[in-house]
């Protein structure tokens, strides 16, 4: 679903060792720049900066546990789907983030990094991922609102990454945004069925929208003053748009949906500015964003313990699948001889 | 962590007949029947696909991007291999 701007946070404890640059690697990375100013395409056995291929790892492998662990909040209510046609969409919906994880997980895998240190990094707590799914989803609209809004902000930080200098993971966003704008559009037609519905469903249609919407926000990452990765990671066309800019598409794309909902987004410093254009919104409070960060959110405990069981209880499953696959092998190489 | 590893396929799907099978990614699978199977789950959800390759990611050869320009260089110079190097007056048709 998703990838955060926790570059700047995330890599504060390990800082580069200094180095010498070689002259020849110094032409290496004189090179690398001007192959991705040209909007050249950087390929997984191309040469790379080490800084770049370590910044994409941590990119691409948080995105990957971000649709992995999101699955996990809209999973919740799969079971308790008021009609089948919501249901079928709902496990479809799920179904497309588990698969958004392993184009992910791939892509990752193209820099030289193993599948199960990624996972193993995740279930270890070692790893971060989007702060938005560490919310718990306690009634019916909180899946029409993940799908309005938390999707919706995706795809607004999604769409950019599609042009991304990293081959693999440009084809990946490709695909990904492709299939994320179904999740959004049934999210909004769940939000619509509620708030025209009766007085009690519009009531958890708003309170769904108070509760999800300034995490929605914090989901573009700190303010670009507090964001030290920025640069670089834009100069390397990781990144093509700053998380305010991404943030402000998003706020002045979905207030008038708010609007037609007849919904009130919960910010009384919220407003249309006819001079930029571009509606004004209230300040952060990034307190409950770093707490989240550190775990101590509402449910970071038990998202990494509901995939650390999946993980166990699916243990069984990979040895089977291995020793089956070695006995079909020896079969056929008995056959053979 | 202490499973063996799944060794990884390269996927590559037909997206219908008449056009070739084109690279979408990889997966991991403990052979190539659960890889062709997980393929089938992850990369056609959405009538992607008639056809599926599995490929043991092991067994491809690729060619070193370092040595790009010694490969691939020599058939800039060779305009002669492309029509657009032959002269044929404008009056005759159909060539």
């Amino acid at each position: 679903m998703y990838t955060q701007g926790l570059d700047a946070r995330a890599e504060q404890g390990a800082p580069p060792s200094p180095r010498l640059v070689t002259e020849d690697e110094a032409r290496l990375q004189g090179r690398f720049q001007e192959r991705v100013d040209a909007e050249e395409k950087i390929e997984p056995r191309d040469w790379m900066p080490e800084g770049y291929r370590r910044t994409l790892v941590r990119q691409i492998s948080q995105h990957a546990h971000s649709e992995i662990v999101g699955m996990l909040p809209e999973g919740n209510w799969v079971t308790r789907a008021p009609t089948l046609r919501r249901k079928v969409a709902l496990l479809a919906k799920v179904q497309d983030e588990g698969g958004h994880g392993l184009y992910l997980y791939s892509a990752a895998e193209t820099l030289g990094v193993s599948r199960d240190e990624l996972v193993g990094q995740l279930l270890s707590g070692k790893a971060k991922y989007s702060s938005i799914f560490n919310y718990p989803t306690p009634t019916w609209a909180d899946i029409g609102a993940i799908g309005w809004l938390v999707d919706g902000a995706a795809i607004m930080n999604q769409v950019p990454l599609c042009r991304c200098s990293y081959g693999p993971y440009a084809r990946a966003m490709v695909r990904i945004c492709r299939e994320e704008s179904f999740h959004q559009r049934q999210g909004y037609e769940l939000m619509l069925a509620l708030a025209q519905g009766t007085p009690e469903q519009k009531r958890m249609a708003q309170d769904a929208l108070n509760r999800w919407w300034w995490p929605s926000l914090m989901m573009f990452g700190p303010s670009d003053d507090q964001s030290a990765h920025s640069a670089q990671n834009m100069a390397w066309k990781i990144k093509r748009f700053s998380n305010d800019e991404l943030r402000q598409r998003f706020v002045d794309a979905t207030v008038p949906q708010a609007e037609f909902l007849g919904l009130t987004i919960p910010d009384p410093e919220l407003r249309f500015d006819a001079g930029t254009g571009h509606y004004e919104f209230g300040a952060i409070d990034w307190t409950e964003f770093n707490e989240i960060l550190k775990g101590n959110g509402p449910c970071n405990r038990e998202r990494i313990e509901a995939r650390r069981k999946a993980w166990d209880d699916g243990a069984w499953v990979r040895e089977a699948a291995v020793a089956h696959a070695d006995k079909r092998r020896q079969r056929a190489l008995k056959k053979a001889g | 962590m202490d499973r063996k590893d799944w060794p990884l396929f390269e996927i590559f799907i037909r997206p219908k007949n008449g056009l070739s099978h084109k690279h979408v990614g990889s997966l991991h699978a403990a052979d190539a029947r659960m890889a062709l199977d997980n393929a089938r789950d992850v990369y056609t959800r959405r009538g992607e696909g008639v056809s599926i390759w599995a490929v043991p990611a092991a067994s491809i050869a690729a060619s070193d991007p370092s040595e790009k320009a010694s490969l691939f260089d020599p058939a800039d110079d060779k305009i002669y291999r492309h029509p657009t190097f032959y002269d044929i007056p404008a009056d005759v048709k159909n060539i």
